[in-house]
């Protein structure tokens, strides 16, 4: 993965050259280990700030929508697969993009390495093939990456790029792994009010920053229904019960859409494993439609289409 | 007031004692992966070893959502559409362990909430019965800057008490009279030995040597605010912000609040909750017009509050303690110290 | 105000008048429910208050009525969001709330002994028609020298006050320059055109005088180049603004322009100010 950075900086600087593109959407190295910046390049000068590890994990199809220009963009598999979101749902033109796909093995979760070393400051971060080596005051340690990856990227079924113009090394083997919807199984099992406490308390710590929200490449509505204020549908205050209406709504509204790339896991300062809420959802999708999220481009989710024919008589 | 010492197996003792008189709440872990102030109960124990809390203990002044007032809207109710201030407590409480650069950030908000023209009535009675019982940082992180922002790991402005961990024995540095009042209730008299002093002076000067982050705030004041205002470097700073709250709500130091009323059946609150100047409903007009209504603006408004307005109007440094949390936890890596770098260039 | 600063006064509402023919404009005479807030509610025209109506919120309504009018304080609200559209629908002798005065208010004391030249668009009259009735008053009079309105609307039934409007036509201690966009209305003896228009044409000199603005952002535009080729220095335009507020009282932190709080350092900012401000209103 991590000698894709110098691939990344070539691919732009020519596609910024040529002017393919006029701008490049890619990662730039952060600030401290396990962090990386989303940034936007439009000078084949700069392409140079371009940078890819594990860490990559916010999902740059959320930068996409309302740009005017022609956009060179790096794609993992999920990310991708947003793309192909925002193409059905009108938020960007196939033809003012062009996509870097980029095969991807996993994205590192910081929330578990943070876990990992607890009060322990991490002051670099080196990766191999399949291990990473976490170094601080006092310490070094190296870590299987499969032990450490993000929730999704264990169970993601699309670790290839589904629409590209061009491709970043090969096309990987897709998993053929374990059930991914085995823990939403488990929350289907139990009681209803012993799973209305469990959702309680995963959002007991949340803040309403709305982090998990905003880094979503689904959430574009202009004034989202939390912050309509004529009318007002939710309450601002820390009551629980707004809190819950504000996860479950969101949830719903990704219903048929989410790609389950962790970008809201991710982003949560308070690591609320948001994806819980959503996974329900995209299993209920995928079972009852036989659908995956942002897989084709000819057709749009199962529920925002209506059909006069439709073979569901309750609904013709 | 002189330094008292305890040692460190007694510290709980202290903590438990302190409890007759005071709430007392301590860094703990709960069952999440990061700590946050906590009551102190029978299970919990102190970590010297904690870096710093998830959230900023602003909370205990500034909750997330207080009730302001309450009221009826019932009509036969005498009352009706009359509002009543809420009950709030105020009663004594301890907070044990806050960082010395949380604690500055109370005297940064306090210049917004309790001005020479208003009071605002919730902050005070919550910051008076508040005593700050800081611990210095021995082992400070590489995102604390908190020297460049008017403080440091052992500074004692914002405390009325400053621990200093010495192996075996805890140094208690009493700083105002409230803090000295909270050690004679818990019979803390024991006066601390000169070697311990000098080792408390040796921690104190190790510790800000390994502060490695540092920024320059000095030209801030002199800058012309528009100049900064309509600098280049906004542009690239906003693009990857995603104008979610997490700087604002972490931040120690961002006291923005919305009013909002609430009413169940016939008996509703007005409340107040933490607001962000990165929600773009933050300054929208009911006709529609937003004077912010793009990112960038919100983004600049955020830094240019902290690092550029707070200096002009109370000339008390920046609005910026150096904690870090925003550093760390911006789930796009915006880097204040990046920022304030552009700005004071 | 209160000992909390955030405590609205009780009031009550004792008259209801519909200003527009849109009926989307009414003005409340308010009362108080304890006759000493009454006397601790003492404002200067330019003020504003918090309208607290439980349930609702609150919003920031400048004060329509001048301190030299007693026994009622008097708003005139524009229905627009959730606050307004349910104080609409209040009648006379309901309760609400008001909160104030808040904010500073029109330069009176560096104005005094000057011409005053007041423009007006709209419903944003409300403050302008406080300061005229104040400037009015017999004892206060004397310390201005003329007073010019140029005050617009998009059509005659638009009009703020209209009774009153007519009856300062008719003095000849002030000078009115009533305008609407356009009218099919035959019987119309005021200009036609817009308020940077009839201000243009009817303002021919600037000397001596301050001139104080209050209008739709649009108006505000247009009128300030009219001003400056009057000879207006920014000194000496005087502008009331608006922005979302909560708190009142420069503490909740939403409606700063730089490092200026419109509800606290404002409303009312000479045009000298704003320059030195960003742009963000």
């Amino acid at each position: 993965m991590m000698d894709y950075s110098n691939k990344i900086k070539e691919i732009a600087k020519k596609l910024l050259e040529e002017k393919t593109v006029d701008s490049v959407i890619g990662f730039k190295k952060g600030t401290l280990p396990m962090m990386t910046m989303p940034i936007l390049i439009n000078e084949p000068g700069k392409t140079d700030d371009l940078y890819w590890d594990s860490f990559c994990n916010m999902n740059l199809a959320n930068y996409l929508p309302k740009r005017a220009e022609k956009v060179g963009i790096f794609a993992k598999g999920c990310d991708s697969r947003n793309i192909v979101n925002h193409i059905v749902e009108n938020q960007i033109k196939r033809e003012q993009l062009h996509i870097i796909g980029i095969p991807c093995e996993g994205m590192l979760d910081k929330r578990k390495i943070r876990a990992l070393l607890g009060e322990k400051e991490l002051k670099e971060v080196s990766e191999s093939k399949t291990s990473v080596t976490l170094k601080g005051e006092g310490f070094e340690e190296t870590i299987e990456k499969k032990d450490y990856l993000q929730d999704n990227c264990k169970t993601c079924l699309h670790r290839n790029p589904v629409i590209y113009d061009e491709l970043l090394g090969d096309l990987l083997a897709e998993n053929q792994g374990p059930d991914p919807y085995d823990d939403v199984e488990q929350i289907e099992k139990i009681g209803s009010g012993e799973r209305w406490d469990f959702f309680q308390g995963l959002i007991k710590n949340c803040i309403r920053c709305y982090a998990c929200r905003n880094a979503c490449p689904l959430c574009y509505c202009p004034t989202c229904f939390v912050d309509e204020s004529d009318p007002q549908w939710v309450g601002k205050s820390d009551d629980s019960v707004d809190t819950m209406t504000f996860h479950l709504l969101r949830a719903y509204h990704c219903a048929g859409r989410c790609t389950d790339c962790g970008a809201c896991e991710q982003a949560c300062p308070m690591d609320i494993n948001v994806r819980l809420f959503t996974r329900k959802l995209n299993k209920d999708a995928l079972k009852l439609y036989g659908w995956e999220a942002g897989l084709k481009l000819d057709e749009r989710p199962p529920l925002d289409t209506y059909r006069p024919d439709d073979y569901d008589e309750f609904i013709r | 007031m002189t330094d008292k010492m305890i040692k460190k197996d007694q510290f709980m003792g202290f903590l438990h004692k302190l409890k007759n008189d005071y709430n007392v709440f301590i860094p703990a872990k709960e069952d999440d992966n990061f700590y946050n102030f906590t009551a102190l109960g029978e299970k919990e124990t102190f970590d010297f070893d904690y870096k710093n809390t998830r959230l900023s203990p602003k909370s205990f002044a500034l909750p997330q959502s207080e009730k302001m007032f309450e009221f009826s809207l019932n009509k036969s109710d005498k009352d009706a559409n009359i509002l009543r201030e809420a009950a709030s407590d105020s009663s004594n409480t301890a907070i044990v362990g806050i960082r010395p650069c949380d604690a500055n950030a109370f005297k940064v908000i306090n210049a917004n909430f309790d001005n020479p023209e208003f009071r605002d009535p919730w902050w005070t009675k919550h910051r008076d019965s508040l005593t700050l019982i800081g611990l210095g940082c021995n082992e400070p992180d590489s995102t604390c800057f908190c020297t460049s922002a008017g403080g440091g790991p052992f500074d004692e402005k914002g405390l009325d008490i400053l621990l200093f961990d010495l192996d075996e024995h805890i140094l208690i540095r009493p700083i105002t009279k409230k803090g000295g009042k909270l050690l004679e209730t818990a019979d803390i008299n024991q006066e601390a030995d000169s070697s311990l002093k000098q080792k408390a002076d040796e921690v104190k000067a190790a510790s800000e040597k390994k502060i490695s982050s540092h920024v320059a705030t000095d030209k801030l004041k002199s800058k012309n605010a528009l100049e900064l205002f309509n600098a280049s470097f906004w542009d690239d700073i906003a693009f990857s912000c995603i104008n979610c709250g997490t700087c604002t709500f972490l931040c120690p130091t961002c006291w923005c609040f919305d009013i909002q009323d609430e009413v169940n059946y016939d008996q509703g609150d007005r409340i107040r909750n933490w607001d962000s100047c990165m929600f773009p409903l933050f300054t929208l007009h009911a006709s529609g017009h937003n004077p912010r209504p793009e990112k960038v603006q919100r983004v600049r408004q955020r830094f240019m509050h902290k690092l550029k307005y707070y200096v002009d109007k109370y000339d008390n440094g920046i609005a910026c303690v150096g904690c870090g949390r925003c550093v760390k936890y911006c789930p796009v890596n915006i880097d204040i110290r990046e920022v304030i770098r552009l700005m004071n260039e | 105000m209160t000992d909390n600063p955030y405590l609205p006064y009780p009031v009550k509402i004792q008259e209801i008048i519909t200003e527009t023919e849109d009926n989307n404009l009414k003005s409340y005479k308010l009362t108080f429910l304890n006759k000493e807030d009454e006397g601790n509610f003492s404002y200067t025209p330019g003020q504003f208050c918090e309208i607290s109506i439980p349930g609702k919120g609150e919003i920031p309504i400048g004060i329509a009525s001048s301190p030299t009018e007693k026994g009622f304080v008097m708003f005139t609200v524009n229905k627009t969001g959730v606050v307004t559209r349910f104080l609409h629908n209040m009648e006379e002798d309901e309760l609400l709330g008001i909160r104030g005065p808040l904010g500073n208010w029109y330069p009176w004391e560096q104005m005094e002994g000057k011409n005053v030249l007041v423009i007006g668009g709209g419903f944003a009259f409300t403050t302008l028609r406080s300061s005229i009735v104040y400037m009015l008053e017999p004892e206060n009079r004397k310390k201005f020298k003329d007073i010019t309105v140029v005050y617009g609307s998009r059509s005659p039934g638009l009009l703020l006050y209209r009774n009153e409007l007519i009856e300062w036509e008719k003095r000849d201690d002030i000078n009115m320059h009533i305008t609407v966009d356009g009218t099919d209305d035959p019987d119309w003896k005021y200009n036609v055109g817009f308020v940077p228009t009839i201000t243009e044409k009817k303002i021919t000199t600037s000397e001596d005088t301050y001139a104080i603005v209050c209008g739709p952002p649009i108006m505000i535009k247009f009128t300030q180049p009219v001003l400056e080729k009057i000879g207006f220095t920014a000194e000496k335009i005087i502008m009331s603004l608006e922005m979302r507020m909560k708190c009142g009282i420069g503490i909740c932190g939403r409606c700063n322009i730089g490092d200026k709080y419109v509800c606290k350092d404002g409303p009312v900012f000479s045009l000298a100010e704003l320059n030195e401000l960003p742009n963000e209103y």
